[in-house]
């Protein structure tokens, strides 16, 4: 409980220091440690793929591309007025965020709806179909393969956007062929 | 006859070179300690990718980490070396041919008289054919998010705001 608690009051602060920091490279650095204290939160949680997936996107892939971007724009955010009207967004959210909190049922309570309607069958279910330890590899491609399925086209259909706005696609000039 | 400068001793115009900025490459540490760590990078990459099945991960968090491999090198090296080692056109090809891999996984238990993605109609042990089916789709899946995060990675890298 200790270690969850120092973990959630470290990630506040890191929150409220990225929030405030005009270096850019300093930010990037700060929301990748932000998503390696995430990750050790999950696991903590036990929740050991989800803490894996939130240390390589998190504080892997997105903080290298992220590098790369700031490579290419000036290393400090501009100065601007403080506003009112995000603030109030932001504290509204929160606010409801934390209204919602109230009905959820409490963390790890084996009685709470999501563990009582198909996980037992998927646990029962990987051990005599697939016999692999990783429940949820098991879950995410086989049970739930057509979710997993949708997931890859999106990627695919992220990437295809991206290429097409961005990708250097102008015709490559030929060798001019020789007149005879 | 000169005298030897004592060890230690404090070359301005030297500290100045160092505290100069420069590229990647030339920052000693950081093209050191990148050499020896991208290997096992993408290493650790194929390691989460083939075993999902018994450890945390698997095609989606091997692509991300396989694909941070190759970003990393492009960041320090130059992305010149990195579209040499894995041209662009290889990644485009390759990430449709992901997708292409989990769905024709799922075709192919289609076609051997299952439900779309019921691998256990594939092989003849279905306990077997289950886990190989997993695999499969499994490597279709880091195929196309290292393939996608590297190929964003040069659109991103090559362009420029002049164009």
């Amino acid at each position: 409980m200790i270690a969850e608690l120092t973990l959630f009051a470290f990630l506040l602060v890191i929150a409220v220091t990225i929030a405030r920091m005009r270096n850019l490279f300093t930010a990037a650095m700060l929301s990748a440690i932000f998503s390696l204290l995430s990750a050790g939160l999950f696991t903590l949680m036990d929740a050991v793929d989800v803490a894996f997936t939130e240390a390589a996107v998190g504080a892997g892939i997105s903080t290298v591309l992220i590098l790369g971007a700031l490579a290419r724009i000036p290393r400090h955010e501009l100065k601007q007025r403080p506003q009112v009207m995000p603030f109030l967004v932001v504290v509204l959210t929160g606010a409801a965020l934390l209204y919602g909190i109230v009905d959820m049922p409490s963390y790890g309570d084996p009685e709470a709806p999501i563990h009582q309607h198909l996980a037992p069958e998927y646990i029962a279910g990987t051990a005599n179909d697939f016999e692999i330890p990783n429940i949820v590899t098991a879950i995410l491609g086989s049970y739930r393969g057509y979710d997993t399925f949708g997931e890859v086209v999106v990627v695919f259909t992220a990437a295809v956007g991206v290429l097409l706005l961005l990708a250097d696609r102008r015709p490559r000039r030929r060798a001019p062929k020789s007149e005879l | 006859m000169q005298e030897p400068k004592h060890f230690g001793a404090v070359d301005p115009e030297r500290v100045r070179r160092t505290l100069r900025p420069q590229p990647m490459h030339r920052k000693v540490i950081v093209r050191v300690v990148s050499k020896a760590l991208i290997p096992y990078i993408l290493l650790f990459g194929l390691y989460v990718q083939f075993h999902g099945d018994f450890g945390p991960g698997g095609g989606f968090q091997a692509g991300a980490i396989f694909a941070a491999g190759l970003v990393l090198y492009g960041l320090i090296y130059g992305i010149r070396p990195l579209r040499q080692a894995v041209p662009g056109r290889v990644l485009e090809r390759l990430f449709a041919g992901g997708v292409l891999l989990y769905g024709g996984t799922g075709l192919a238990s289609f076609l051997r008289g299952g439900n779309f993605l019921d691998y256990g109609v594939l092989l003849y042990d279905p306990i077997h054919a289950r886990h190989e089916g997993l695999l499969l789709i499994e490597l279709g899946v880091g195929l196309t998010v290292a393939c996608v995060l590297t190929s964003i990675f040069y659109a991103f890298a090559s362009w420029s705001p002049e164009d």
